[in-house]
């Protein structure tokens, strides 16, 4: 996935994160959650989605072979 | 007396940890398997040890009980911000200082300062400011155990014989296991954390015959409808809180923490599952919170409302003094036990008493970073270990541990504790104004050890500045502001009920701001560390 996409995905989600368009409402979903407290739950649930996003298509692979080449160097040394 | 019995069960067990976790190390007098624990923890232990030790006593006692004066908006403001920029950082930034400990031996973010910037005592000076906003969490920790333990015993255990016990409990699994036996008691205390929101949860709805009619009767209450919305919160707190999650990363535990996956990809589902962990102990905690309000049948949740009643209506005719003490009147730290004490039968009170035990332990792993972080960063880097070797070293960090136990124990019990409540609070903000260090050192081959003095200075003057403003400056009523400082009908500085506003943001969004500002100009005009150091950390990476 396009970097850039993932990068944009993340400031999306920071934005609605101020979700302004709830904020006064005291309607309850499922006729006990107030609504504003069910989007942030939503939202976690949205953030491990992302995060799961990152991790699939924006692993810093890189590091783990550094570190790999660093230790066979060092028992090279040895 | 049985919920105290079942509470004392659960702190013999973590002490059976940590001395298990000990005789696993035994003939290993190493610094990096007792601070570290070989770098060698498994995906399990990582994930629940490290989302553990981002669980103070504030993810159970203190959320619920600023739901109950707040409402909702707690979750939004505390969780589920955390939930998008924690793993985000542990994803950017952990991974990286991870790798670098890896490769260099680094034990602590000091060391990789040090490294990377080419400096001795500028490293020094961010160990001290660290290290002075790390102790109020130990102090803190202590004195929750010692207010816990009277409350499950009814007043039979005293409080300092209470934080005495919390405080031994603690030293002896930190001092026999060191991060191994830390790690192990953070993953039972964590999976313990998760039981206790969906178990209390079922028992106090059950009690209190369903939720959906305590909902509904909060909505048609005019006085208590506002709880299930954020109205009367500014959205310019409400963002200034996102900037909060950002100390996390900054703290030196978790940075320490960091370093203790055996493989990178042990990161990847500590990055995935972390909003659901939080979202899994915040969402109970903060629903119980808010519906405390609807509760008839326990007298202190009703004194509570009447304080708070009192306070809206008629605080702004008040003394201050007179407004502190009603603000303490109805603080909602203990709603949870209450409901539990009214909801639950006794055996149950004391398994979910141990969970809220658990939560208010948490300080065991600021007083394993403490330890390491000074035979690591003064001990060893002013000659103790090259003098002493690393056994004498591993047995300085054993002392250190029993120090500062002690130190906390004696100061727990002279200090009020909302001072510490106080410093903690600042203490968030000051770790979230370091985090242009970690960035800085790992994203920008320009920065310079100038410019980390500055941000260091900078946090430094800046907590303390907010924490004599507000001592000097009396919060005003609910509702109200005092303005200090205006600037054109601009309001510059704000004394608000809950702390202080610069241009109506939380102290935290200028502390930030103005740090990176500092990295950047300072590390501009300054010079640069070696070509050698630069292709060190830069030259192949691909930051």
């Amino acid at each position: 996935m396009n970097r850039i996409l993932l990068v944009v995905a993340v400031v999306v989600l920071y934005l609605l994160h101020q979700d302004i368009w709830f904020w006064r409402s005291s309607r309850l979903v499922f006729g006990f959650i107030p609504i504003g407290l069910f989007y942030h739950a939503c939202f976690s649930v949205a953030a491990a989605l992302l995060m799961w996003l990152l991790v699939t298509f924006a692993w810093p692979s890189h590091l783990e072979r550094e570190v790999e080449q660093a230790q066979h160097e060092e028992d090279g040394a040895r | 007396m049985i919920p105290a019995i079942v509470v004392f069960l659960y702190l013999a067990a973590v002490l059976y940890i940590g001395i298990f976790a000990f005789r696993r190390a035994r003939g290993k007098e190493e610094a990096e398997d007792y601070f570290l624990a070989s770098r060698s923890l498994g995906p399990f232990v990582f994930l629940f040890s490290l989302f553990g030790t981002n669980m103070t006593a504030f993810a159970i006692l203190g959320s619920s009980g600023h739901a109950f004066n707040n409402g909702i908006v707690t979750f939004g403001l505390m969780a589920s911000s955390s939930g998008l920029v924690i793993p985000l950082t542990i994803f950017l930034v952990g991974t990286r200082v991870w790798a670098l400990g890896k490769k260099h031996g680094f034990m602590t973010p000091v060391q990789m300062f040090r490294d990377r910037w080419e400096c001795s005592h500028i490293g020094t000076v961010i160990f001290a400011v660290q290290a002075a906003m790390l102790v109020p969490y130990i102090i803190i920790g202590i004195m929750g155990g010692g207010t816990t333990l009277y409350a499950i015993s009814d007043g039979a255990v005293p409080f300092w014989f209470g934080g005495a016990i919390v405080a031994m409990v603690v030293m002896s699994y930190v001092f026999f296991g060191g991060m191994r036996g830390t790690a192990w008691v953070n993953t039972f205390q964590t999976v313990l954390f998760l039981c206790f929101g969906a178990i209390a949860l079922i028992v106090i709805g059950y009690g209190m015959g369903g939720f959906r009619s305590a909902a509904t009767a909060m909505q048609n209450a005019p006085a208590l409808a506002p709880l299930l919305t954020r109205e009367r919160f500014s959205p310019y707190y409400f963002f200034s809180y996102t900037f909060i999650p950002l100390s996390a990363i900054a703290f030196p535990h978790i940075l320490i923490f960091c370093l203790t996956a055996r493989k990178i990809t042990q990161f990847k589902k500590t990055v995935i599952f972390y909003p659901i962990c939080i979202m899994a102990i915040w969402l109970p905690c903060v629903f119980l919170g808010v519906m405390a309000n609807r509760v008839t049948d326990i007298p202190e949740i009703k004194a509570k409302q009447e304080a708070r009643r009192v306070l809206a209506t008629q605080g702004r005719t008040m003394e201050p003094e007179q407004r502190d003490q009603l603000r303490e009147q109805s603080a909602g730290d203990d709603v949870i036990m209450l409901l539990l004490h009214r909801y639950a039968p006794l055996w149950l009170a004391g398994l979910l008493g141990a969970g809220i035990m658990a939560a208010v332990m948490a300080s065991d792993s600021q007083i394993l970073a403490l330890s390491t972080m000074f035979t690591e960063d003064v001990f060893a880097f002013y000659g103790g270990k090259s003098r002493f070797g690393e056994a004498v070293q591993v047995q300085t960090g054993r002392i250190f541990i029993i120090l500062i136990t002690l130190f906390s124990y004696i100061v727990a019990l002279q200090a009020p504790e909302t001072i510490f409540e106080l410093a903690i609070q600042y203490a968030f903000s000051g770790f979230a104004s370091l985090s242009p260090l970690l960035i800085g050192a790992l994203f920008w081959k320009g920065s310079t050890k100038w410019g980390a003095l500055a941000v260091a200075v900078w946090t430094a003057a800046a907590v303390v500045a907010v924490a004599i403003f507000q001592a000097t400056v009396p919060a005003p009523a609910p509702g109200g502001n005092t303005i200090v400082w205006a600037l054109g009908g601009t309001e510059v500085l704000t004394r608000t009920p809950g702390g202080t506003a610069v241009f109506k943001f939380m102290p935290v969004v200028p502390m930030v701001l103005v740090s990176a500002l500092l990295m950047y100009v300072v590390s501009l005009a300054t010079q640069k560390p070696s070509r050698t150091t630069i292709a060190k950390y830069f030259g192949g990476t691909h930051s």
